[in-house]
């Protein structure tokens, strides 16, 4: 009785401490991050050159990489996704044929990301001839992306009532009409929740644009998608591993990551947020 | 209108259908610039030679030492992850009130999300040299710290999946076990986890594909010797680091950017087959 007791005792407090112990590294982790970079934050920070080979100004070119890598990759990724979850989840046929996308959508989502890179590059950077520019950095991470977008189209279609599509049919409706009028309205919430989770991604992946895209250092701002980009990912890991003055690289590391990162989580914060408002107002 | 039907069916099938074709593309690239380095030396000379001189003349390219710092920082990072990422779920599922959970549950999602060179940035900056002092090593960039953070990493993404696992388990199960006498915590670990099972264990293997397919920590905090590591405090290179810092030397079409496919080509095997045993878990799960 007594063995019973203290097991029990330990138990409970080895699954408190599995909590504490995580969510204190992960503080930590997250505190210094802030402390050591949020003081660099300032407009001119944001909005300046690098100047002297990196060792001071701003990371604005960066910025605008990353910005532009993210937002050409969600135009290549959000209408494929879409449109391929509604094929998985309203057509579903040949079952033959889908179970073969579902696999490779799963392959793909668990395939590293620097394997995505070296099939940027020899695909888009090599074969089709497009060089290290912002438009492979971005088909590169759009087909990461994809699988993200495509999982959340079919879970949130997923969700929608049936009775949604019946009432809608029995209205004399076309299947493409329910689809696209009853079906996407109802599952918008959820597909955007999604989608805006793989914008943050998107935003912070390294390895796929190591040798699509990213430069260590340009003096101009790019003109077109053909040009190749600064970014604030790989700005964080060449500071922190290239150049010769590391005691004034490494704090302008630190606060590029407190950019990054709150870039990130304002992103991944809005779509929790979007879900959250979505579940309380949602009556079916 | 039939014609519009019609069109909006196959452009969605098509949509579809390129997800079969990225993959296909991925699978020839890695393979049609990877293979023909095995016309000069064979493959098993490529996984289990010793010596990794890419650069030497003539160069020496085994891969074992790559293989073998994936595979040992991963453990690593398994050992901290699973513990408390797992730990962290059974609280949350069975201990913490309605409100803890709801609370934390988005906290560990934003958590999941941070990029991974930020975590390879805290590595190199604030957890190396600390490493380095506490345990009076010659360099805290090694396999111990990789580890360490790697393990840091993957935390919230085996707590969150297992945490599904768990609460996915019937209320009544629960009940039937309190009600023969069992006490709270014989209840979770001879009744919750078992039938759970399934669930917690592909988290694991989730956690597994994520650490051994990570770049940039191993990156920036392994340390980058290409040797088999003598102590945990040993610096390696894994697999994913040599791809991504040796690529941009390598010239294209050398042999030295063959072995660098050749190394995703192990690399995709590995994530591919490890991310078809974790849907025969789901599938089992889903059966259960």
């Amino acid at each position: 009785m007594k063995k019973r007791k203290i097991l029990e005792f330990a138990g409970e407090w080895a699954l408190k401490l599995s909590v504490g112990i995580s969510l204190a590294f992960l503080f930590l982790f997250l505190f210094m991050i802030f402390s050591k970079g949020a003081g660099r934050l300032s407009i001119s920070f944001l909005t300046q050159m690098p100047k002297n080979g990196m060792t001071e100004g701003g990371i604005f070119p960066a910025i605008i990489g990353t910005l532009s890598l993210t937002l050409l990759s969600m135009l290549i990724a959000f209408p494929l996704g879409v449109l391929s979850g509604i094929f998985l989840s309203e057509y579903g046929k040949p079952a033959w044929l889908v179970s073969i996308i579902k696999t490779s959508i799963n392959t793909l989502s668990g395939t590293p990301s620097i394997v995505f890179g070296l099939f940027g590059l020899s695909v888009f950077v090599i074969g089709f001839n497009m060089g290290v520019s912002i438009l492979s950095g971005s088909l590169t991470l759009a087909v990461l992306i994809l699988p993200i977008i495509i999982n959340a189209t079919v879970e949130s279609i997923k969700s929608v009532p049936f009775d949604f599509r019946e009432a809608a049919f029995s209205l004399g409706a076309t299947k493409r009409q329910v689809i696209t009028r009853v079906i996407l309205p109802a599952a918008a919430p959820g597909i955007l929740t999604g989608s805006i989770i793989s914008v943050g991604r998107a935003a912070g992946e390294t390895a796929p644009i190591l040798f699509t895209a990213a430069t260590f250092y340009t003096r101009r701002l790019p003109k077109s998608v053909m040009d190749e980009v600064m970014a604030m990912p790989y700005h964080i890991y060449a500071l922190m591993t290239e150049g010769t003055a590391p005691e004034s690289q490494v704090p302008i590391a630190y606060g590029t990551a407190v950019v990054l990162l709150l870039l990130v989580l304002i992103i991944n914060g809005t779509a929790i947020l979007i879900r959250y408002r979505m579940r309380k107002r949602r009556n079916w | 209108m039939k014609t519009k039907e019609f069109l909006f069916k196959y452009i969605t099938l098509a949509a579809a259908s390129l997800s079969i074709l990225f993959l296909m593309g991925i699978i020839l690239s890695i393979f049609k610039e990877g293979l023909p380095l095995f016309n000069d030396i064979n493959f098993s000379d490529f996984i289990f030679g010793r010596k990794w001189h890419p650069t030497d003349e003539p160069a020496d390219l085994g891969i074992f030492p790559l293989i073998s710092g994936s595979i040992f920082v991963t453990l690593g990072a398994l050992l901290v992850g699973v513990p408390l990422g797992v730990g962290s779920a059974i609280y949350l599922s069975e201990i913490a009130s309605t409100n803890v959970r709801e609370a934390l549950k988005p906290f560990i999602e934003i958590l999941a999300g941070i990029p991974s060179v930020i975590y390879g940035l805290f590595g190199m900056a604030v957890l190396a040299p600390l490493v380095r002092k506490l345990f009076n090593v010659p360099t805290g960039l090694n396999l111990f710290s990789a580890s360490i953070i790697l393990g840091i990493m993957i935390i919230p993404i085996i707590s969150s999946l297992s945490e599904d696992a768990l609460s996915a388990v019937s209320k009544e199960l629960r009940e039937a076990s309190l009600a023969l006498g069992a006490n709270r915590i014989e209840t979770i670990f001879k009744v919750v986890l078992p039938a759970a099972s399934s669930g917690v264990i592909s988290s694991i293997i989730l956690g597994f594909g994520r650490a051994i397919g990570e770049t940039m920590v191993v990156l920036m905090v392994s340390g980058g010797a290409a040797m088999l590591p003598k102590s945990i405090f040993s610096p390696v290179r894994p697999m994913t680091s040599a791809i991504a810092s040796e690529m941009g030397e390598a010239v294209n079409g050398s042999q030295h950017f063959q072995a660098l496919y050749g190394i995703a080509i192990v690399l995709f095997l590995i994530t591919f087959l490890s991310s078809l045993l974790m849907q025969w878990f789901a599938g089992r799960e889903n059966r259960e």
